[in-house]
């Protein structure tokens, strides 16, 4: 108070009070800014189960994670996706924006989460995630430093994903691990190094989505070491895939930093994967590939892991591709360049061709529905690299895989509308 | 001053006030529907001034051999049972405290660590409480005149100044978790769970009012403790930084075990990533060797592994260890600074390990 006493001797006293009147709106102003930070984070640990945890609409300038934690039939509700904006570019602690763990019944809509340290919206060992309208985002250039997701759930099941955005992640935008009972609908992954990524994960339907100018679109992905251990059962369908060629952003070490720029669709080791009426536009490498983990040169110390995809079946898709050449860079740009040698025409459709040895019949065929079948997809060049072999019998025939599988079946979440 | 300018200025003034008595009377009354007690001195564990936290009677102080590294706080931990009651001896996970079981740490900096009298700066206490629906943690913040401590569900941070043991001032703003940040650390499959009591931990001398003892003997004789083997069959974690103590190896899973293994475990919240750095796990795969990421995102550093045995500079381990950036340091909380002490122990483990030891399968 010593400056009200200061201004009140003061000769230009008119002049100092408006100053005053400045610094006390501003002293107001950010203690405002350092309440609502904990009036977020208190309203997130005290909210009763069956409530709604209202968001008012403006930019909050966050420095810490708001977290969830062991709650019942939760909606975080923001007042839009343009009105409700948390962002974190000023954050020092937590590894995410906002993290949900140990919860039944969570939706989160109608906000935006900018610029975490680390994951935008971390979910974890949950029941019932619905995330709808939610744009998340890094907004500087895509580039390493970005944080990892997007959209995160893992261990969780039940889990709906519509109308969201997401852009700029150096891993995935919209990534769902170890999860089961999945559906990412009606969403958009623009500028991330995988778009949409499906790992581990049992029973995924992924539909009527954008994933564009990302350095892989959409990734159905079986890891090694992961505690679910096998995913699988995931549509793939309806989704326009296009122009993913971005360079690849993801720090080394990491699984997508293997990810060719230019990579539409990719399967890697995960079984009971149908792919169909999708656009698959203008990915310069791979429009679809199929691949075993042996094509991530990684060493495999997991005993339980299985490192082929089986049972794959690509379909009624439309492929269109420029005569460009496919990327030059990371080892898969090696192989293409030394190895493959494609220059401009480069098949839409590529399959490693390494073989379960174990699941073989008697012609040297994959057993009857462990097969992959490849038919009535709309202008789509195939080749069999025969990595095994070092690429000694590369093979263009596609008629081999002139099969079909059982359509698997559409996935039913629980009641966690 | 203008008549009109100065009922502005009064106006402003009294505004500011009241909103800042609103706001302050608003978390009060939100921290008293939380628990019973919303200041530390309400609880009574402490005799004559709250500060020097002399335990009352039942209270009994203890230690562990290789704590959890929080930014170089110091940490006085305390225990009260309920009165008649045993905790029950386990061998590997912490020990099985009777319901009503308080455990009180104390969080503070000494003003000089090379001269403890010239008095400490307490910044928080949490409470872990054993309530009947499990254990609960309570984050209590000290009052700057260090009078009494006040909960505080929504934790927040401190900006504090010491000197450090070489002489040398450090500045840092503390960061107090809030409860769901508690569970963080705390989570054991679904419920919370203490971290340090357990029997390899405590099985160490603390200097008692009365003397030096060994903590477990000295909870057996003052009954608080029951089914305790002979002495032969306690584990022991040993000293991190006590070279005179156990080997290297054991040293740096100690330090590893207390500072990750209660997330980095099958049954903590980050068995998502598959590393398991609990003192239990056996397989050189899970506790990082040669072992790929899966959702480190830039927390990768570029490397392949998380150990790269022989090579501490090219392991995922140490550099998480290293960082102080939130999206990719580890632990994830309670720290904004390196343990740099704990880093040189770790990578003089990891440097020690041979590649050939570790049999890598291609299938």
């Amino acid at each position: 108070m010593h400056i009200f006493q200061t201004s009140y001797t003061s000769s230009n006293t008119m002049k100092t009070s408006y100053l005053i009147i400045t610094f006390l709106f501003i002293t107001n102003f950010i203690q405002a800014q350092a309440n609502f930070q904990k009036e977020f984070q208190t309203k997130f640990i005290m909210v009763e189960d069956g409530e709604t945890i209202q968001l008012p609409s403006g930019t909050f300038d966050l420095t810490t994670s708001l977290w969830l934690d062991g709650k019942k039939n939760i909606t975080i509700k923001g007042q839009g996706r343009d009105k409700t904006i948390l962002t974190f570019k000023n954050q020092i602690n937590g590894a995410e924006g906002i993290k949900v763990t140990n919860s039944e019944k969570i939706t989160i809509e109608g906000l935006t989460i900018q610029d975490t340290k680390g994951d935008c919206i971390k979910v974890q060992e949950t029941k019932g995630i619905t995330f709808r309208h939610v744009l998340v985002e890094w907004t500087s250039k895509p580039n390493k430093k970005n944080g990892a997701y997007g959209l995160y759930p893992v261990m969780c099941s039940n889990v709906l994903i519509e109308q969201c955005e997401a852009r700029g992640a150096s891993d995935a935008g919209i990534y769902v691990g170890q999860s089961k009972h999945i559906i990412v609908r009606n969403s958009k992954a623009v500028n991330n190094v995988a778009g949409i990524e499906i790992e581990n994960s049992l029973y995924a339907d992924v539909y009527q989505n954008e994933a564009i100018n990302n350095t892989g679109g959409i990734l159905v992905f079986d890891l090694p070491g992961l505690i679910q251990k096998k995913g699988g059962f995931v549509r793939v369908f309806d989704n326009l895939i296009k122009d993913n060629n971005y360079k690849n952003f993801a720090p080394k070490g990491n699984i997508v930093a293997k990810v060719p720029d230019g990579t539409g669709l990719l399967i890697l080791a995960t079984s009971q994967v149908e792919v169909f009426n999708n656009q698959i536009i203008n990915n310069k490498s791979i429009g679809t590939g199929i691949f075993s983990y042996y094509m991530t040169e990684d060493p495999i110390t997991d005993t339980a892991y299985y490192a082929y995809p089986t049972g794959i079946y690509i379909h009624d898709n439309e492929y269109e591709r420029r005569k460009v050449k496919a990327t030059g860079k990371g080892r898969l740009g090696l192989m293409f360049r030394f190895k493959l040698k494609f220059g401009k025409d480069v098949p839409d459709i590529v399959y490693d061709g390494i073989l379960d040895k174990k699941k073989l019949d008697n012609h040297k065929r994959l057993k009857s529905g462990f097969q992959l079948c490849i038919r009535d997809n709309k202008n789509a060049q195939f080749v069999n690299l025969d990595a095994e072999n070092d690429f000694k019998n590369i093979s263009k025939d596609v008629s081999i895989y002139n099969c079909s599988l059982n359509e698997l079946q559409e996935v039913i979440l629980g009641s966690n509308k | 001053m203008s008549n009109k300018s100065f009922t502005l200025l009064v106006l402003a003034v009294i505004s500011f006030c009241i909103s800042s008595y609103l706001s302050i009377n608003q978390r009060q009354r939100e921290s008293v529907l939380v628990v019973p007690k919303s200041a530390l001195s309400e609880y009574g564990f402490f005799i004559g001034e709250l500060k020097d936290l002399v335990p009352n009677d039942g209270v009994v102080p203890y230690s562990l051999n290789t704590p959890l590294f929080t930014d170089y706080a110091l940490k006085a931990r305390f225990v009260k049972l309920p009165k008649g009651t045993k905790a029950s001896y386990e061998a590997k996970e912490v020990f099985d405290f009777p319901l009503g079981t308080v455990l009180i740490k104390n969080f503070y900096y000494p003003k000089d660590t090379r001269k403890p009298q010239k008095g400490r700066i307490l910044l928080e206490t949490r409470l872990l409480i054993h309530e009947e629906k499990g254990w609960k943690a309570y984050p209590y913040i000290w009052n700057k005149e260090q009078t009494d401590a006040y909960l505080e569900v929504a934790g927040g941070s401190k900006n504090i100044v010491w000197v450090d043991k070489k002489g040398k001032k450090q500045k840092l703003n503390y960061q107090i978790p809030n409860m769901n940040q508690c569970k963080g650390c705390h989570l054991v499959g679904q419920e919370i769970k203490p971290i340090g009591p357990t029997a390899r931990q405590l099985n160490g001398a603390f200097a008692y009012k009365e003397g030096k003892e060994n903590q477990l003997v000295k909870w057996k004789s003052l009954d608080i403790l029951e089914k305790l083997p002979s002495e032969d069959e306690i584990p022991k974690v040993y000293t991190w930084n006590n070279p005179y103590e156990g080997t290297l190896e054991q040293r740096a899973r100690g330090w590893l075990d207390i500072n990750c293994g209660h997330c980095h475990r099958a049954e903590g919240p980050a068995n998502t990533s598959g590393l398991f750095l609990d003192y239990h796990t056996e397989d050189p795969y899970q506790w990082g060797i040669f072992k790929t990421p899966v959702a480190a995102g830039r927390g990768s550093g570029g490397h392949s592994f998380a150990i790269d045995p022989g090579h501490p500079e090219n392991s995922i381990l140490v550099y998480r260890m290293e960082s102080t950036d939130p999206g990719e340091m580890m632990p994830e909380l309670g720290r904004t600074t390196v343990h740099q002490e704990g880093v040189a122990l770790v990578k003089a483990w990891i440097k020690s390990l041979d590649a050939t030891d570790f049999k890598v399968g291609r299938e």
